[in-house]
């Protein structure tokens, strides 16, 4: 994510159509917890430009290196479906482990790392072989799953346990146990590998976890005027590559903040619909869309401008995005 | 003070909640000031290739009684032995898999005060048996009267307790104890929480039909309570007092068809509102009143803490672990228990400590809260040491609302309109 893109110039939510019969230079991909689809979105028209039925209950999605295929967590069906970015339908369908719910892809190998939310598991599958390579007991509920840069450190966020476990991916051994607040959902490395950020739900917070000590280094914390404290509940974290600026998903505040990824200081708030999840910039860093659960839509952020160009409708209960340049 | 308007300049960072409870600490007798919260979670770091040192040990008790089973009226609902401590269970074996990271160990002291025994008598064994198994820290499923017997014996004084089953407002006002918590809702939380609904609703003429019991009267009360708090009228109120019946008769439903009509009819209502704890009656209301009325309360729409149809905020892995353990549905007085348990576990993981005062410090403090399958952090309010909690309302097959409803405002947290808030407590424990 956050790639520089040429081509695509969007400034103030005034839109320029490209040569060459108008072809989006990226492609926004939602997955639709409720509906059972995976909604495709055109950057250029902002209208969902086709809807992939999938398997129950979509809720993690994911690319393959090559963009070829987009990996679908289907947790009610407990596997994975895979879908062909060309032709947009299903054509596959991987192991995964009961109740998938969220996944990564190693940086380098064809390998996915699969939370298993109600069986305390992360399973470990290759996408090539369709084999599963190994499972992993965690604490309860795993839900978040991050990889370091270069694929050695795996870390998994149980929900009721309150952990970041940090796994070693040739030994896939724990190697440590870090506490965070209650509820912890997703976990990013930045993009210099030296820290991973935690979001947690309940406690309304991040914690910045130092890959060398191992350690919270940094708790950030939220406060929005007129916003009951229980509102603020950190989910999707979004961390632009050239290490400036982080995005955080604030749930039922219905905002997403915009936080210094050097020095942790809130920049501001964005206003978005209602219970916003995940969130994905655009390859060139200058939009960011949002999932929002409960209003059924994604806004789109102009990121310089600060404000929302657009929400639309995409399904029921949009959860994943993902962004294929 | 909750308020009903929207206010759009509602800013309310909250303010701190109070104090730690003095007088828990003067009876623990604690001596030294905690460590800070925020130092111990960023030093909460596991080195899992160091030797293994012996784990740290948490003993959590549990005093339940034998009785009768409580049969349902529905046929659909099964006859129970085991609720209640079946809750503490899980939370247990939920907490070991937290320890086992931590090197802490939790177990489980069962203990069952006897049917066919004189009470007093096997408290007092109950209790002592429990203090003398190290238990400092005790779930207590029991009802109010028997609590409140166990809470007098002097093993009792050295426990921190909390009351997962009795809903009594007493115990929460002027029979509140400095070293009592409870995780079960009082009566006026769900009485408030289903008359926010309804006055969302515009559904403010309520029929009160209560049982004859002291259960149901208190919760008559409650419901009058929260009529008034929130601007409904209880325009008649009815007792049911006919003989009670086994559940099983053939052609039952004759009798209960002609009888119901009959003993509903009077002042024009928008819904009726039912009193019966014991599930005696309520069941027979929905569909057989005077008038096409919705029935609410001990049955119908439902205001409770737990229930099967709920399945936001994580809720399915919740049901999904109880049933495989306990091959049955959550109950309310299960998950009461449940949270009861994982508060000491919290406690626990967040201290690294095993010191029952220390944890029963950190759980009445004001930097504890609990995820709970609620959407949103728990805590305990200072002044009654009751659980402040969203509220659902449970419809027979699927999840009607949670409460608190939109546009009932409060200065601090939005919870604290269910139930005794700070002005209205007639505790005196802090």
């Amino acid at each position: 994510m956050g790639r520089m893109r040429a081509g695509l110039a969007v400034a103030l939510g005034v839109l320029t159509i490209l040569p060459g019969g108008g072809a989006a230079a990226y492609s926004v991909y939602v997955s639709n917890e409720r509906s059972n689809t995976v909604a495709v979105v055109d950057p250029e028209t902002l209208t969902v430009s086709k809807t992939i039925p999938v398997g129950r209950r979509p809720r993690g999605i994911t690319f393959s290196h090559d963009y070829k295929h987009l990996y679908v967590c289907v947790g009610d069906d407990d596997r994975v479906d895979v879908i062909d970015t060309a032709s947009g339908t299903v054509v596959d369908s991987l192991p995964s482990g009961p109740d998938p719910e969220l996944f990564v892809l190693h940086p380098q190998k064809p390998v996915l790392y699969i939370a298993n939310e109600d069986d305390n598991m992360v399973t470990v599958v290759d996408t090539q072989t369709r084999r599963v390579l190994g499972e992993i007991q965690v604490g309860v509920e795993p839900e978040g799953m991050g990889i370091s840069p270069d694929g050695t450190v795996l870390v998994n966020t149980s929900e009721t346990t309150n952990m970041a476990h940090f796994i070693d991916t040739t030994s896939l051994q724990i190697t440590d146990n870090v506490l965070v607040d209650s509820r912890p959902r997703v976990a990013q490395f930045t993009p210099d590998g030296r820290h991973v950020w935690v979001s947690s739900e309940i406690g309304g917070t991040v914690s910045v976890i130092d890959m060398q000590t191992r350690q919270v280094v940094h708790k950030i914390g939220f406060e929005v005027r007129g916003v009951p404290k229980e509102a603020i509940q950190a989910v999707g974290i979004e961390l632009t590559a050239d290490g400036s600026t982080a995005f955080v998903a604030l749930g039922p505040s219905n905002r997403v903040a915009e936080v210094d990824q050097k020095t942790y200081a809130v920049r501001r708030y964005h206003l978005v619909g209602q219970r916003v999840w995940n969130l994905a910039l655009s390859p060139d860093g200058k939009r960011l869309y949002t999932t929002n659960g409960v209003s059924n839509d994604v806004s789109v952020i102009d990121v310089a401008a600060g404000k929302v160009i657009k929400s639309l409708p995409v399904g029921d209960s949009p959860w994943g995005v993902a962004v294929k340049p | 003070m909750w308020r009903r308007r929207q206010d759009p300049d509602r800013a309310a960072p909250e303010a701190a909640l109070g104090a730690i409870l003095a007088a828990v600490l003067a009876i623990l007798a604690l001596i030294g000031p905690a460590p800070a919260w925020a130092a111990e979670t960023a030093a909460a770091k596991e080195p899992a290739g160091a030797a293994p040192a012996e784990p740290m040990h948490v003993i959590v008790g549990y005093l339940g009684q034998e009785e009768v089973p409580r049969q349902p009226l529905s046929f659909l609902e099964p006859e129970l032995q085991d609720e209640g401590v079946q809750g503490a269970r899980l939370g247990i074996a939920d907490t070991n898999t937290t320890g086992r990271f931590l090197n802490q160990r939790f177990d489980l002291v069962e203990a069952v005060i006897p049917r066919n025994t004189d009470p007093a008598v096997a408290i007092a064994a109950q209790m002592q048996a429990l203090a003398d198994k190290g238990v400092r820290l005790l779930v207590a499923d029991l009802p109010a009267e028997r609590l409140v017997q166990a809470l007098d014996q002097p093993a009792a004084g050295g426990m921190l307790v909390l009351n997962a089953r009795a809903p009594d407002d007493n115990l929460r006002n002027e029979a509140c104890r400095p070293n009592l918590l409870h995780t079960i809702p009082s009566r006026r939380m769900l009485a408030d929480a289903l008359a926010q609904y309804l006055v969302w609703k515009r559904w403010t003429r309520w029929m009160l039909v209560a049982g004859r019991y002291p259960e149901d009267l208190a919760y008559a009360e409650a419901l009058r309570r929260a009529a008034r708090k929130f601007g409904a009228k209880i325009v008649e109120q009815k007792s049911w007092t006919f003989e009670e019946g086994n559940r099983r008769a053939d052609s039952g439903h004759t009798t209960v068809q002609s009888l119901v009509p009959t003993m509903t009819q009077g002042a024009d209502h928008d819904v009726l509102v039912v009193a019966d704890e014991r599930d005696i009656f309520g069941e027979y209301l929905p569909f057989r009143t005077a008038e096409p009325r919705l029935v609410a309360g001990t049955q119908g729409l439902v205001p409770t803490n737990w229930s099967r149809v709920h399945e936001q905020w994580g809720a399915t892995q919740l049901h999904s672990r109880f049933e495989k353990l306990a091959g049955r549905w959550m109950t309310p007085r299960d998950h009461a228990a449940w949270v009861a348990v994982r508060a000491v576990g919290e406690a626990a993981t967040r201290t690294r400590s095993a010191d029952p005062e220390q944890l029963s410090r950190f759980i009445t403090g004001p930097d504890f809260t609990l995820a709970a399958f609620k959407g949103q952090a728990l805590s305990f309010r200072p002044w009654d040491g009751q659980l402040r909690q969203p509220v659902l309302l449970a419809g027979p097959r699927m999840l009607v609302s949670v409460s608190p409803q939109d546009g009932f405002l409060h200065r601090v947290t939005t919870l604290d309109t269910l139930g005794d808030d700070q002005s209205d407590s007639r505790c005196t424990r802090q």
